[in-house]
């Protein structure tokens, strides 16, 4: 059956199981509004936490998932902290990322060693960095989004992935990120891809064993900047 | 894949028998249940979220059409498409004409429940594909030919001495001499090996756990990062998934989020979590040229309106299997489809009919801890015995059961003949036993005393007893 | 905890199982419910609770059995059986039974709320929280799934058991795992019976307790007679057999 002829039996057929009519306005006003309001359900009481508690939450549920978290005071920082962590776990100083214009501000010239290629990952990158959206604490989950600021790729193709997360964006429950990316102007729509990423890849699919860099990347580390 | 739930029986006495299977089994034990266990404690909401996420999906199953017609016109304005298929043989055929049309040669898929349930692998490799499944447990099945044996550890029925096995005769481009002792090592091989899939991939399939109506987005719930890899990279994305799958916010999709990972593998929440909405966006530098979504009845239209509806709110976590007792016994093949355990139990009757299916919400003792866990209060026990209710109107129970009752409801309906019988049955056991107190084989008898004794009854019925006594004390 | 009513009118739904296979389980049902000041009547035009017909999807026959437990138990305080699944049956299907039927509907949830198990009612209505007496040697107890899941029965025969002198109790590793039983499942699906059920008494032979106690009869068939042919020494009874002290009777499946 084609599609469209199936879209409209399906749909009857729905509202025969269900009894209900396609004219009621009654109906259509509630979802509607349910839409339109996207109104919030219980949160839990750990993830009303605020200032310091909240990187102190995201960092305790990121480590418990096996993530490297380094702080630091700000963004200026940001170039050797990389370079530590690459040279402390026997990297290149190669690392991938998009365009972001917040990498603009950053003094990549403190470390000329460090090299940065522009653009999606490739088969080759072995380390990417992106900077998050924002994250939410009550689990410990970074909100990444695609574009070609922070192209999706860099999130899963090399087996390291960095990620800068500034202290001011972290929320409490996922409701308040969600709430802020529906304010940012520079979204008006949702984009193409939202990732939610909460630790490294991993997978128990051998004898309950748990081992990371299934596909996605082995190490996961969020450099956390205080300022 | 062919359902064989009609030979339940012989798959699941099989599975009982097989001393390796049962070794495995043994390792996985209650570690589900625990994990589940220690998720909730840590989490003093946990109950009230379970409550909240069955009001959200009731909500949506009682305007499903309103929000399938909302959830589609967001996919539409984002730039995606959307295709609507009655049957299983539908959706494959419009998800192999969708290949067709970009001259795809591999197609990579992230795990998907649905595309196992409409065989779309086979279908598709028929009309000459090339199809990888590139989720670890998935990959390990696809390689030996199997089914999933459980809906989100698919391939956990198999040791590591059996993955290694199946590594060193399919990878042969890998030295033989290498070492494959550790599940660490096995997964670096396979990451190893599907890497250039993902990379040469035409086009991608997932599933989805969701799709949020009001952004037309379909949501993705994952730890290894392979759905991600296949949806990004090629050049379409295809999302496959039922109609029932509609939640209506982001704000809804968090609170059942916050019950998934925690009822599947007691995880606070997995690694990856993904929002798809259409294909990518002018200035993005990757993501799929086209995104479809292809909306699946299958039956689901049959289920609302009925005694069944409720099962529509499964999320598909597989707690209830992880805490079933006939489920850890004989393994998920038995069940001999898509859906096994408790929610195969119900569910698998309705889509394959209660003639193919009927072994499966029979073979439960009602012990009910799969609905103490399903995070979305689904009365699984309760819709298992409105199946064996269908049966029995239909006449489908066996004619010896139906006998058997039909005299036993006889006499219970009927006290005085009842407590006659009863006293006769007692006094005749008793006698039979003699000196011993069990009884150690009943002819005709192969369920019971096949494996155990049955006590020998006191000899005396309680009801005779009392009334004895009582005579007694009026006498005196 | 004050009881309601100062000496109830208790009817006892002996249940077929204890009917046929052990009366002393009914007698020490009696014992413990004159202990907690109750006047105990056991009518003779009971049968059964119904869920054999009701489990297999015959809801006619079910339907009848349930009006003769209804209008024969009707005229007391309270029903007390001394089954989670007979209780559970009562208590919480009856009602949905005749959820469709107006004339039965009221009663049945009238009745339904009278009906307890027989543990769950000594603790939780008649505050009974000490039994007296002793018990020598070690015990270990099998949460029955009905009375667990449907009536909450978890901590009420412990806090019992507890209050005997010289009893020690062991917990099982999985004392909320179902034994297997099922009613006609073991029967239906023996092979996958006699599995769950192996589960349980290797559960049970590793506390290497004297004796296993529940209260559901239908279980403690099925694991006592698992026990019995492999031969194990775990040694089987009904808890309120124990609670009341009415041990000379040989354990389930045991001559002296």
């Amino acid at each position: 059956m084609k599609s469209d002829l199936a879209r409209n039996e399906i749909l009857d057929s729905v509202r025969k199981s269900l009894r209900v009519s396609n004219k009621d306005q009654q109906r259509k006003r509630v979802v509607l509004d349910h839409l339109r309001y996207h109104k919030r359900n219980l949160i839990p009481q750990r993830s009303i936490v605020d200032g310091v508690n909240l990187v102190e939450l995201l960092t305790h549920y990121l480590k418990g998932q096996q993530a490297n978290i380094i702080r630091i005071k700000n963004k200026e920082e940001l170039p050797a902290a990389i370079s530590e962590f690459l040279k402390l776990n026997n990297l290149p100083s190669r690392i991938r990322c998009g365009n972001d214009p917040h990498w603009d501000a950053i003094p990549w010239d403190q470390k000329p060693s460090l090299e940065r290629i522009i653009g999606p990952a490739n088969a080759d990158d072995r380390v990417s960095l992106s900077l998050a959206f924002g994250a939410a604490a009550e689990t410990g989950t970074l909100f990444l989004l695609s574009g070609p600021e922070n192209p999706t790729s860099n999130n899963f193709l090399p087996e390291t992935h960095i990620v800068m997360l500034q202290s001011s964006d972290i929320s409490g429950p996922y409701e308040d990120v969600w709430t802020r990316l529906r304010k940012t102007p520079q979204y008006p729509a949702m984009p193409r891809t939202v990732n939610l990423i909460s630790g490294p890849s991993r997978t128990a699919d051998i004898e309950q064993t748990i081992a990371l860099g299934a596909h996605g990347p082995r190490q996961l580390c969020v450099i956390i900047v205080e300022e | 894949m062919e359902p064989k739930s009609q030979f339940f029986l012989d798959r699941s006495s099989q599975a009982l028998n097989n001393r390796e299977l049962q070794d495995t089994f043994r390792k996985v034990g209650g570690g589900f249940a625990k994990k589940r266990g220690e998720a909730r404690a840590a989490l003093p909401e946990f109950d009230q979220l379970r409550d909240e996420a069955r009001d959200i999906k009731d909500h949506v199953l009682e305007n499903l059409d309103l929000y399938l017609e909302e959830f589609e016109k967001n996919v539409l304005n984002s730039g995606g498409h959307v295709h609507w298929a009655k049957t299983d043989q539908d959706a494959c055929a419009i998800i192999a004409e969708l290949c067709e049309k970009v001259d795809a040669r591999t197609i990579t898929k992230g795990k998907s429940m649905i595309t196992e349930e409409i065989g779309l692998n086979d279908y598709l490799e028929n009309a000459g594909f090339e199809v990888v499944e590139t989720d670890l447990g998935d990959y390990l099945i696809q390689i030996r030919g199997e089914g999933p044996s459980h809906i989100i550890a698919p391939a956990i029925h198999l040791n590591r001495k059996q993955i290694e096995q199946d590594f060193r005769t399919r990878h042969q481009s890998f030295p033989a001499d290498r070492v494959l002792d550790e599940p660490a090592q096995l997964v670096a091989e396979a990451r190893q090996v599907l890497r250039n899939k993902f990379l040469e991939s035409d086009v991608g399939i997932t599933g989805a756990n969701f799709l949020v109506a009001e952004t037309g987005s379909t949501v993705i719930v994952t730890n290894e990062g392979n759905g991600d890899l296949t949806q990004c990279l090629p050049r379409v994305h295809i999302v496959v998934a039922s109609i029932e799958k509609i939640v209506p916010t982001l704000e809804d999709t968090s609170t059942i989020l916050r019950v998934l990972a925690r009822s599947a593998t007691g995880q606070e929440f997995s690694s990856y979590t993904t929002f798809s909405t259409g294909p990518k966006k002018a200035g993005d530098p990757d993501g799929p040229e086209n995104f479809h979504v292809v909306l699946l009845d299958n039956g689901r239209t049959e289920m609302l309106g009925t005694e069944f509806q409720e099962m529509l709110r499964c999320i598909r976590c597989g707690a209830c299997m992880n805490h079933c007792p006939v489920y850890q016994a004989v393994g998920g093949h038995s069940y001999g489809w898509v859906y096994p355990g408790p929610m195969g139990a119900v569910l698998a009757p309705s889509l394959l009919g209660i003639d193919r299916a009927g072994h499966l919400p029979n073979a439960s003792t009602f012990c009910g801890r799969c609905e103490d866990v399903c995070p979305m209060r689904i009365p699984l026990p309760k819709m298992m015995r409105h199946w064996r209710e269908r049966e029995f109107q239909s006449g489908q129970t066996s004619a010896i059961q139906k006998a058997g009752l039909k005299i036993w409801a006889y006499f219970a309906k009927r006290p005085r003949l009842y407590h006659f019988a009863s006293r006769q049955a007692s006094r005749l056991f008793a006698t039979v036993a003699g000196r011993k107190s069990y009884i150690r084989s009943i002819p005709f008898d192969s369920g019971w005393t096949a494996h155990r004794d049955l006590p020998t009854p006191q000899g005396r019925t309680f009801q005779e007893l009392w009334e004895a006594d009582k005579e007694r004390q009026e006498k005196s | 905890m004050n009881p309601e009513i100062e000496r109830p009118q208790v009817g006892l739904f002996v249940t077929c199982l204890v009917d046929f296979f052990r009366p002393n389980i009914g007698f020490a049902a009696i014992k413990l419910l004159e202990m907690a000041n109750c006047d105990v009547e056991v009518p003779k035009a009971q049968t059964c609770c119904g869920q054999p017909a009701f489990n297999s999807g015959n809801r006619p026959d079910t339907q009848e059995i349930a009006k003769q437990v209804i209008a024969t138990f009707s005229q007391y305080d309270y029903v007390v059986a001394p089954s989670g699944s007979c209780a559970g049956m009562l208590s919480k299907h009856y009602p949905e039974l005749f959820r469709d039927d107006s004339q039965w509907s009221e009663k049945a949830v009238d009745f339904a709320g009278k009906v307890h198990e027989l543990i769950s009612f000594l603790v939780d209505v008649r505050g009974l929280n000490n039994v007296g007496g002793s018990y020598k040697g070690t015990v270990t107890y099998h949460d029955s799934c009905s009375g667990l899941r449907e009536l909450g029965i978890k901590e009420q025969p412990r806090q019992l058991l507890r209050s005997l002198h010289g009893l020690e109790l062991r917990e099982l590793e999985e004392c909320e795992s179902c034994c297997g039983f099922g009613g006609t499942f073991s029967i239906k699906y023996p092979e996958i019976s006699n599995a769950i059920v192996t589960r349980k008494t290797n559960d049970i032979g590793a506390t290497n307790a004297d004796l296993l106690l529940a209260g559901d009869l239908g279980c403690l068939l099925n694991m006592a007679g698992k026990l019995s042919r492999d031969g194990k020494r775990t040694k089987v009874r009904h808890i309120a057999e124990v609670l009341a002290g009415m041990t000379d009777t040989p354990p389930i499946g045991q001559k002296n």
